[in-house]
């Protein structure tokens, strides 16, 4: 028997009773396609965690006042809950810390801006000038202040897009404009880039003033409440973060047990942020992988009770001389086929429900070979297991008795 | 050849119930014989159907198809016996329903491993033989009159130029008309192609159409003799 045979018997057998078919072959596409569209979900809300935390920065390593909670990082630690940072131990970390590119103190607080008669409450940053190449802040449109504003205490603005949007109107240019912040004029000076901020707070709803302003007439004393630190390059995050631990146990007078601070590294965060949504994916593929079991079931079901319906035809098989290897394959390849088949719409089902994901803006999916793969190499494999057993009985079947099967 | 040398079969149904259906049968079928096998329900005529055609082994005794003794063969042996050596016509015809009738008689084809272009025409020569119109190639079998179905089931059982055509019962499911068509379709087979036929069968009237007639009566043969009157279907 050539494999263009076993296809032929195959497909005439298959297409003899196509509601059955259909049936058995959907139980297969809801499990491939629902693996698919989980997996290309997890997968997207992975890439969009980790885009929104590289967004942040590069390279980055954040110190923040108030102790370490408990082992491993806790992002929101303390922030804002103790005063224990200031000026001076950014200074001391850009000069005794090695293998750093910049370091950017900032003082952060939430205050209504105002505008000629609109207004907005939005996160209002006080921080110096090396802020954007350390939080890869990006001016679209005049320029961040320089570090002579910064010294002179000037009293300049840079807004993010949104703020820009809620206070100007859209797209309108508002350089050379004023904003109020806490009953103090400021003249805006620069429009930041969009990054389209989702998770970790916009950061186009921004204002950045020069810290010094900020420290002077918004937090009224001399602590800031995070200093961000940009690595040179992805391998020095541990070390800094070693090397500042150290500095500031030394310059705050406290052991490794009583640290008034926390140094997080930004790689440490993003691989958190991994194991949670890989987690998350694993969920996700193996409750669909529970719909396929299901549908594997239902192929065993269908294959089963084709053989018996059957019987008679194996018995003549047999009789004009069929061996028990030629009629097991005949009914592998069928359930094979069927599961084939399923996982063949199952991955353009599947394909088509993620792509409609990313198309209504709910996720940016992305459907993997790999994914693909694993679909047809699953479907198969369920194919063969759950057709193994009816193929069997079917092989085994006395001609005889067969023939005579009413 | 067929050579039968003392064969019994018995059945176990349990551990100490057994049934006896074969109790000792031999004859010898030569190359071109129209054979009857005749007896009543329970006679062991099935049994020894069965085991002539390759589909069960004796208990004890030979078994010689063409000089090879093929008693003690495995189910995979078996299974290549019936395909070079056997071909079956059945009383329930045994077509494949969803199969056009050239795919069925080249079925027996597939499984021989003969080749695509061979295999029609070796059907259709099949086909010409047991009597069918070209006409009815591509229909299925509920397309076609019971006599017709058990013609496409002799071209099946011709189709591998077996050794013997064991014909059990084969005009059971038909009227005594189309009956007639088909046993005449034996006869020219054999008198024509001198085709080795094995009729099965329990009544007297369809055995009379066999050239010799082996009598079979509680797993013993009573009587083996030729045809007294042998009627003859004129085509």
């Amino acid at each position: 028997m050539t494999i263009f045979d076993i296809l032929h018997e195959t497909y005439s057998a298959l297409t003899s009773n196509k509601v059955r078919s259909g049936l058995t072959i959907l139980g297969i596409v809801i499990g491939i396609s629902s693996v698919i569209t989980m997996i290309s979900i997890g997968q997207g809300a992975q890439t969009s965690i980790n885009a929104s935390i590289q967004s942040i920065g590069s390279n980055l390593i954040l110190v923040m006042p108030g102790a370490q909670r408990g082992p491993g990082m806790n992002v929101s630690a303390g922030r804002g809950s103790a005063k224990s940072l200031t000026l001076s131990d950014a200074e001391a970390i850009s000069l005794e810390v090695t293998d750093i590119k910049a370091v950017a103190p900032e003082v952060t607080g939430r205050y209504q801006v105002t505008a000629k008669g609109t207004n907005t409450n939005t996160q209002v940053i006080g921080t110096v000038s090396a802020y954007p190449s350390v939080r890869n802040v990006e001016v679209e449109n005049g320029n961040f202040f320089t570090d002579q504003n910064v010294k002179n205490g000037d009293k300049v603005a840079i807004i993010g897009p949104t703020t820009r949007d809620d206070l100007f109107g859209v797209d309108a240019d508002p350089i050379g404009q004023t904003i109020r912040i806490k009953k103090l004029d400021f003249k805006v000076i620069g429009v930041t880039k969009s990054k389209g901020g989702t998770g970790f707070g916009s950061s186009d709803d921004m204002v950045y003033v020069p810290i010094s302003t900020a420290q002077r007439y918004f937090s009224g004393d001399a602590y800031v409440s995070t200093i961000s630190i940009a690595g040179n390059d992805a391998t020095v995050g541990t070390s800094i973060q070693q090397q500042v631990t150290d500095l500031l146990i030394l310059r705050h007078k406290v052991t490794a047990l009583t640290m008034d601070f926390n140094v997080m590294n930004q790689a440490d965060i993003v691989a958190t942020a991994s194991s949670v949504t890989g987690i998350f994916t694993i969920l996700l593929a193996s409750v669909a992988g529970i719909s396929l079991i299901v549908g594997g079931i239902g192929i065993m079901n269908m294959m089963l009770t084709t053989v018996t319906e059957r019987t008679r035809e194996i018995g003549l098989r047999k009789a004009i001389g069929a061996k028990q290897r030629d009629i097991s394959i005949q009914f592998l390849v069928e359930a094979v086929m069927l599961t084939f088949f399923g996982g063949f719409v199952g991955v353009v089902l599947g394909w088509t429900a993620s792509y409609l994901v990313t198309y209504f803006g709910l996720l940016q999916t992305t459907v993997s070979i790999s994914s693909i793969l694993l679909a047809f190499g699953v479907s198969a494999g369920i194919g063969i297991i759950f057709g193994y057993y009816p193929a069997r009985r079917a092989a085994k079947m006395n001609p005889i008795e067969a023939l005579r099967y009413e | 050849m067929i050579e039968v040398h003392n064969i019994t079969k018995t059945y176990k149904s349990g551990a100490d119930i057994s049934f006896q259906a074969l109790k000792g049968v031999s004859f010898t079928i030569e190359d071109g014989e129209f054979v009857a096998i005749m007896g009543p329900s329970g006679s062991g005529k099935s049994t020894l159907m069965h085991i002539l055609g390759a589909l069960d082994t004796p208990t004890t005794g030979k078994y010689l198809l063409d000089k090879k003794d093929v008693s003690k063969y495995s189910d995979d042996e078996l299974a290549d016996i019936r395909k070079e050596k056997i071909g079956f016509v059945f009383q329930s015809f045994n077509l494949l329903p969803r199969a056009t009738v050239i795919r069925n008689v080249v079925l027996p084809l597939v499984y021989a491993g003969v080749g695509e272009e061979d295999r029609n025409n070796r059907a259709k020569d099949a086909l010409f033989a047991a009597g069918l119109d070209e006409s009815h190639f591509g229909h299925l079998s509920n397309q076609l009159s019971g006599g017709q179905i058990q013609r496409v089931a002799i071209a099946r059982a011709l189709v591998n130029n077996p050794t013997i055509i064991l014909a059990d019962e084969p005009t059971g499911n038909l009227d005594t008309k189309t009956g007639e068509i088909v046993l005449g379709t034996f006869q020219r087979l054999n008198e024509e192609r001198g085709r080795t036929i094995v009729l099965i069968t329990h009544e007297s009237d369809v055995a009379e159409h066999a050239k010799r007639i082996i009598y079979i009566r509680d797993g013993l043969i009573t009587e083996d003799r030729r045809t007294h009157v042998r009627r003859i279907i004129k085509k």
